[in-house]
């Protein structure tokens, strides 16, 4: 097992509670970056070469250093706690948790922005993740943490979570920005920018719930030495959900630069692929990013071993890579169906889709059906060009990302699997007897 | 009968602390949590006067909560059962077998997707990724997430919430009190 920054104690009874979070180092990195210059903070989270752990993979100091500071007007730091990417569930598990490790990364984060109110969104469903945090939150203002005159710094920040309503689309920063002010979330066209007009009009820094809680070690160790952990400009660690057939699904945070394989079918993450069956494709960041055949995600097309970072994911473009994403990674085994799983998400990104863009909201709903007339049986040969075209006339034209995600899983199964469409066109009885899940009737005990 | 919407005096006092922690002038901001805080006091649904009492308390039109609350998929526009069963059907837990749990608790509780059963006890809804994928299939009541669920857990699982008759919402009144600050 790699460096633990994020969860090493996270097997600690009690280490929701403030007084345990303490006795295991809480609070530490507050007390520095109180004794710092918000502008140093700045510099280290630089320095660290953090990247937004939210899905783009943003560097987190350059987003920090386009904060406009026009005088007079509050700033805002905004939490991305929207956790609903399919497959990808590293955000819950940190803040059920570590919740003071969310808020100690927030407070040390605002103090760097210069922000005296920040907000938590969540996602409506955890509501039971928001009690837990509005917990947390209360030891802190108790202990003087929050509130005015902090650790009697002079420095005052008020924090609140707000839970929102059930919405994929929420997760678009320009979307919950909309959401936390009581509205549709109906994503903004850019720019402005959040960081020049986000909440209210204000300048507002929109991050992930990971990303802040890595300024906490990377305050405590110093940006230098988190920057060494890591390869190349994928520096520190991610916290990978891993699901699907695999022998142990759970949240795992390793170091950058581990490869795929050693991730995959080490009993010390993934455990390899379950009964043993045989690996046939691997969504490897999320629902939105390209799926990646057996081969292709263990070794690039250069014939290199493929490692869990932004740069080797991606090596080979959108050709023969992928993305990390949000580092959500879903593995399908032999007698997965990737037609199948692609109706499942192509239904999703329609669900979901906001309505604002007609390519969006059209494209992805005739996906959705051309799609399902495949799995049903009733798919005509010329469909998979239909779809390809379809996609196509989505990614890149529309208001916000939603779009791009939606037409990626799409391109990508046709580019890896068009053989398997054309099996279920050419023969439709075929699709009847595909297993393509496990029968939860026959399922073996479940991993914990 | 006519009914009166107005929220027990403890849910208005946090309603107050909630609109309290935006702005001045932004009390829109608490419309989200407070609609949740609706759906906890009136029957586990928003009817249109429960609507416009939340704009009252906010100060907004009616309008504006109308159509917030029907782009969001967590807000009932009309009357669900005492617990909505939501599955999730997405990706992960499909692959793991959520299009078996859903068939069976159709067959066992001899509704369709999107029904409530006759005594009004549940209404089964299918929902997407819960950010729980690690322990699929998911199935979530109120504020509770059942992992790792099988039939014979789901047959438990609705065993016991039909003997102990509660009605189960996303935001649990067991927490009113909680968030002082
Ligand atoms: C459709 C859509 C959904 C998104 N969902 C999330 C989410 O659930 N959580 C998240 O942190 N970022 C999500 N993002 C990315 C955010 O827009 C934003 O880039 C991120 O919160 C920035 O934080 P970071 O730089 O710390 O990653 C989503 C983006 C899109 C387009
Ligand atoms: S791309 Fe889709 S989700 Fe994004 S703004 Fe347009 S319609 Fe809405
Ligand atoms: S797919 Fe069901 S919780 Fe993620």
């Amino acid at each position: 097992m790699g460096k633990q920054l994020l969860l090493e104690h996270v097997n600690v009874p009690g280490i929701e509670k403030l007084d345990v979070y303490r006795a295991h180092g809480g609070y530490k990195a507050l007390e520095k970056a109180l004794r710092m210059k918000p502008d140093a903070l700045v510099e280290e989270v630089k320095k660290s070469g953090l990247r937004g752990r939210g899905g783009a993979g943003f560097p987190t100091g350059m987003k920090w250093s386009f904060l406009a500071k026009p005088e007079g007007v509050p700033r805002h730091l905004v939490c991305n706690a929207d956790e609903s990417e399919p497959g990808t569930f590293k955000d819950r598990y940190l803040m059920s948790h570590l919740p003071h490790l969310l808020v100690e990364g927030m407070i040390v984060s605002s103090f760097a922005l210069g922000a005296n109110t920040s907000y938590i969104y969540i996602r409506g469903e955890l509501l039971y993740v928001y009690h837990i945090l509005e917990k947390a939150i209360a030891e802190a203002y108790a202990a003087g943490l929050l509130g005015k005159n902090i650790l009697g710094s002079g420095y005052d920040l008020d924090l609140y979570v707000q839970p929102g309503g059930g919405a994929y689309i929420c997760g678009e920063e320009t979307a919950l920005i909309e959401s936390l002010e009581g509205k549709r979330g109906n994503p903004r066209i850019k720019p402005p920018f959040p960081a020049v007009a986000g909440v209210w009009g204000r300048p507002t820094v929109v991050n992930n719930v990971e990303t802040i809680a890595a300024t906490v070690p990377i305050v405590n160790m110093g940006g230098e030495e988190y920057a060494k952990i890591g390869v190349g400009k994928s520096t520190g660690t991610k916290l990978i959900s891993a699901c699907g057939h695999i022998n142990k699904p759970g949240v795992y945070e390793i170091e950058l630069g581990l490869p795929v394989e050693e991730f995959l079918n080490s009993d010390q993450y993934c455990g390899g692929v379950k009964s043993g069956r045989k690996l046939k494709a691997v969504v490897a960041g999320g629902s939105s990013v390209p799926i990646l055949p057996a081969d292709l995600i263990l070794t690039t097309a250069k014939g290199e071993p493929r490692l869990m970072s932004y740069e080797s994911l991606a090596d080979g473009g959108f050709q023969t890579g992928t993305m990390l994403g949000s580092g959500g990674f879903i593995v399908l085994d032999e007698t997965a169906s990737v037609v199948k799983n692609l109706w499942n998400f192509t239904r999703f990104y329609h669900h979901e889709s906001c309505g604002q863009c007609s390519p969006c909201r059209e494209g992805t709903g005739w996906m959705e059906k051309v799609l399902h007339r495949i799995v049903e049986g009733h798919g005509k040969p010329e469909d998979i060009d239909l779809l390809w075209d379809i996609q196509s006339k989505i990614d890149g034209k529309t208001i916000c990302p939603l779009g791009d995600a939606a037409s990626w899983p799409v391109a990508s199964a046709i580019r890896h699997f068009r053989a398997e469409f054309e099996e279920y066109i050419k023969h439709p009885e075929k699709i009847k007897d595909v297993k393509h899940y496990y029968s939860v009737r026959n399922q073996t005990a479940p991993v914990a | 009968m006519s009914k009166e919407y107005k929220f027990s005096d403890e849910t208005l006092a946090l309603a107050q602390r909630i609109i309290k922690r935006y702005p001045e002038g932004k009390q829109k901001s608490a419309l989200l949590p407070l609609l949740h805080l609706a759906q906890m006091e009136f029957d586990g649904w928003l009817s249109a006067p429960a609507m416009d009492y939340v704009a009252s308390l906010l100060k907004i039109q009616p309008i504006e909560v109308y159509e917030v609350a029907s782009f969001y998929t967590m807000f009932n526009l009309k009357p669900a059962g005492k617990c909505l069963i939501e599955v999730c059907r997405t990706g992960p837990c499909w692959l793991l077998g959520a299009e078996d749990i859903v068939k069976h608790i159709e067959k066992k509780l001899n509704i369709k997707e999107g029904e409530t059963t006759p005594d009004g006890m549940f209404t089964l809804k299918t929902v997407e990724c819960l950010a729980a994928c690690g322990t699929a299939p998911i199935i979530q009541v109120g504020e509770t997430y059942h992992e790792n669920m099988t039939c014979e857990k789901v047959d438990e699982m609705l065993n016991d919430y039909k003997s102990k008759g509660e009605r189960k919402t996303h935001f649990d009144k067991k927490h009113v009190n909680a968030n002082q600050h």
